[in-house]
């Protein structure tokens, strides 16, 4: 999983002592007896990209239509800028949102489609004329400013959006599902333009999306997301690599989870064995739970080796099973390996040599090992 | 067997034709009738164009009509957007479904009751308040918009389900106040549907018959009226004359119509066509 950005040295969610920008505050929302929002409470930072993170009706879209305005909290505040804009309609606020079917006015050209928030504060024509052919400049599409929206493609479509949202300066931009519509080659390319504007601009981004790869791509920090509340706040690395739970650990990226028990708790390193596994576990990161406690252990596709020698070393972290099935992907080859037990094994492995360097094959007998520092235990 | 089908094919055609437009044809060709006799042909003429435009009774029907039609169809559609917009755009307020099912049901009213209540009311309005004083072109105007509301809230509030909402929310976002979205973005996007609304209405006002007989007083007969009234005393030619003619300006106005779109979805599937093509 690539991370776009460098780290960041900068990283105020850090700092006990830092404002935050954007303070939502204990809100809920409820659509009747239906619960979208529940309790939630989050704190965004000034130029930070936050990616609100689930799946379909898990509340990251009520949560992010209630900072535009579009919905008022049934309890709880939002206050940006030090300032509360809980009960503030959309039309006052410092807030611009970039909608996911972009909502480009069909009977306005490009040009007036960007120049209409200006127009609505009365700025000078001359200085609205400015703003907005260095908005179009800034997303490529000055040499589309007459055109209808209707003429344009889907990728041109977007930028256009992307310019009318920011050309009023916002103080918090919110993009609903922004690359959602756009074919996978044209995504990647956009995602990176993304960062690009938001580090130009330096305006705070809030993204929502239920792609984890665009989430990770774009993110400083990612909010995951279900059943209308915050599961787990972020950074990519921290998300993928530190999983709280079995639903984040499961929902970014794919993995391996088994149930197993604690038998052996010390501060630097955990024994877990499995009868899932059919063996024993060696974690080395500490845990907080009860000995003999019921634990499950994530293990991530792409840090198991496979192979067909049995691994040096003393009996935990290695298995052995057979080979059931293998796709190629090119890039990398994917193999569910079975174990004694009758589990399946879900293994990755990049083809650095071409035609597979490992030539493993089907119903091979293969020994599976990973290193201590790969698995990760969760508790709930 | 290709051959076959396609006979049958084309006798279904011509007869279909037939059906709906031989009594028309009859009409236009009879208007040029020489003979005062509307069923026997004595000759081509143009007599009884020249006799019609010296009808004063007929031209001025048409003319009530014209008035009422397009008063009607004004106030059809205004009354008939707020409607489609507030089952549209206003969630579920209390009496939504009441609204619902009131605004539309002159679709399926009966006309004579239409019109038998309505006189009745406007009697008793008359004798309780004195308005409307006598039936005319008031009480007409005012029964046609009755009925044309509901076939424009249909219209309006169809187009309305079909806009997507998130354009009104971006206009706000942008800083818009809801009446400004109104004015600057719902409306100008819903305008083909509003004139479609109008034309319906202007359409079902102009050749409305029934209603119109009910609430329609001495000296305020509408076209529809007098033509019903001379047909029972005999048809007389030059109503064939004057029935060529709208026919005629209805034709002219629909062959126009049906051009125009279609040179602009030319237009636009040309545009779509481009778009795609400077595909980044």
């Amino acid at each position: 999983m690539a991370h776009a950005r460098p780290e960041q040295k900068n990283e105020p969610w850090k700092d006990p002592g830092a404002t935050p920008y954007v303070r939502i505050d204990k809100v809920t929302k409820k659509f009747g007896e239906f619960v979208a929002v529940d309790d939630v409470t989050l704190h965004i930072y000034r130029g930070e990209i936050f990616c609100l993170l689930g799946g379909s009706g898990c509340g990251k879209t009520t949560l992010l239509r209630m900072m535009a305005g579009f919905e008022t909290p049934t309890a709880g505040t939002i206050s940006l800028d030090g300032v509360d804009i809980t009960a503030m309609p959309p039309y006052e606020r410092p807030v611009n949102m970039m909608f996911q079917s972009y909502a480009l006015f069909p009977h306005m050209t490009v040009e007036q489609n960007v120049a209409f928030g200006l127009r609505q504060d009365r700025v000078a024509k001359s200085e609205i004329r400015d703003r907005v052919a260095e908005m179009l400049k800034l997303v490529h599409m000055d040499a589309f400013a007459k055109r209808k929206p209707h003429q344009l493609s889907g990728g041109q479509r977007q930028r256009v959006a992307l310019a009318r949202s920011l050309v009023k300066r916002p103080k918090l931009l919110l993009l609903d599902e922004p690359l959602a519509a756009l074919d996978k080659k044209l995504r990647e390319h956009t995602q990176f333009e993304l960062i690009n504007i938001q580090e130009t601009l330096g305006v705070t981004f809030v993204v929502v999306t239920h792609d984890q790869e665009e989430a990770m791509t774009l993110a400083t920090r990612i909010g995951v997301m279900n059943h209308g509340e915050i599961v787990q706040t972020g950074t990519p690395t921290e998300i993928y690599e530190y999983p709280g739970s079995r639903f984040v650990a499961d929902f970014i990226g794919s993995v391996n989870l088994f149930e197993g028990r604690l038998i052996e708790d010390e501060p630097d390193y955990v024994r877990v064995r499995s009868d899932e596994l059919g063996g024993v576990f060696h974690v080395g990161h500490g845990v907080s739970a009860a000995p003999d406690a019921t634990v499950w252990v994530a293990l991530r596709p792409e840090k198991i080796q496979i192979s067909r020698e049995r691994p040096d070393g003393d009996g935990d972290n290695r298995v052995q099973g057979t080979v059931a099935e293998i796709a190629y992907r090119g890039d990398q080859s994917v193999y569910l390996v079975r174990l004694a037990n009758g589990r399946q094994v879900r293994v990755t492995q990049p083809n650095i040599i071409r035609q597979g360097s490992l030539r493993i094959s089907w119903d091979d007998a293969v020994w599976l090992g990973w290193d201590s520092a790969s698995p990760v235990v969760v508790t709930r | 067997m290709n051959a076959r089908k396609s006979v049958f094919v084309l006798t279904m055609l011509v007869l279909g034709f037939v059906f709906l437009y031989g009594p028309i044809l009859s009409l236009i060709i009879y208007s040029f009738n020489e003979s005062r006799l509307v069923t026997v042909w004595g000759g081509f003429s143009v007599k009884w164009y020249r006799e019609l435009l010296q009808n004063q009774q007929l031209l001025g029907a048409a003319w009530l009509s014209l008035k009422i039609a397009a008063l009607n169809a004004t106030c059809a559609t205004v009354l008939g957007t707020l409607a489609g917009l507030a089952l549209a755009r206003f969630g579920a307020f209390r009496g939504r479904a009441l609204l619902m099912g009131m605004a539309t049901a002159p679709l399926v009213m009966p006309e004579v009751i239409t019109g038998l209540s309505l006189l009745l009311l406007f009697v008793a309005m008359e004798q309780a308040i004195g308005w409307p004083a006598g039936r005319g072109m008031t009480t007409i105007t005012i029964a046609h918009i009755t009925f044309s509301m509901a076939y424009v809230t249909v219209v309006v509030q169809s187009r309305l389900a079909a806009l997507d909402e998130s354009l009104e929310e971006a206009a706000m976002d942008l800083g818009a106040r809801p009446a400004k979205v109104f004015f600057l973005i719902t409306l100008p996007i819903i305008m083909p549907a509003i004139l479609a609304g109008w034309l319906l209405a202007f359409t079902l006002s102009w050749d409305d018959l029934v209603i119109a007989s009910f609430v329609s007083g001495p000296g305020a007969s509408t076209l529809p009226i007098v033509i019903f009234s001379k047909v029972r005393l005999g048809v007389s030619p030059d109503i064939n004359a004057l029935a060529t003619i709208l026919v005629l300006i209805v034709a002219i106005g629909i062959v126009t119509a049906g051009i125009y779109m279609q040179r602009q979805q030319k237009r636009r599937d040309l545009d779509v066509q481009r778009a795609i093509a400077a595909n980044d």
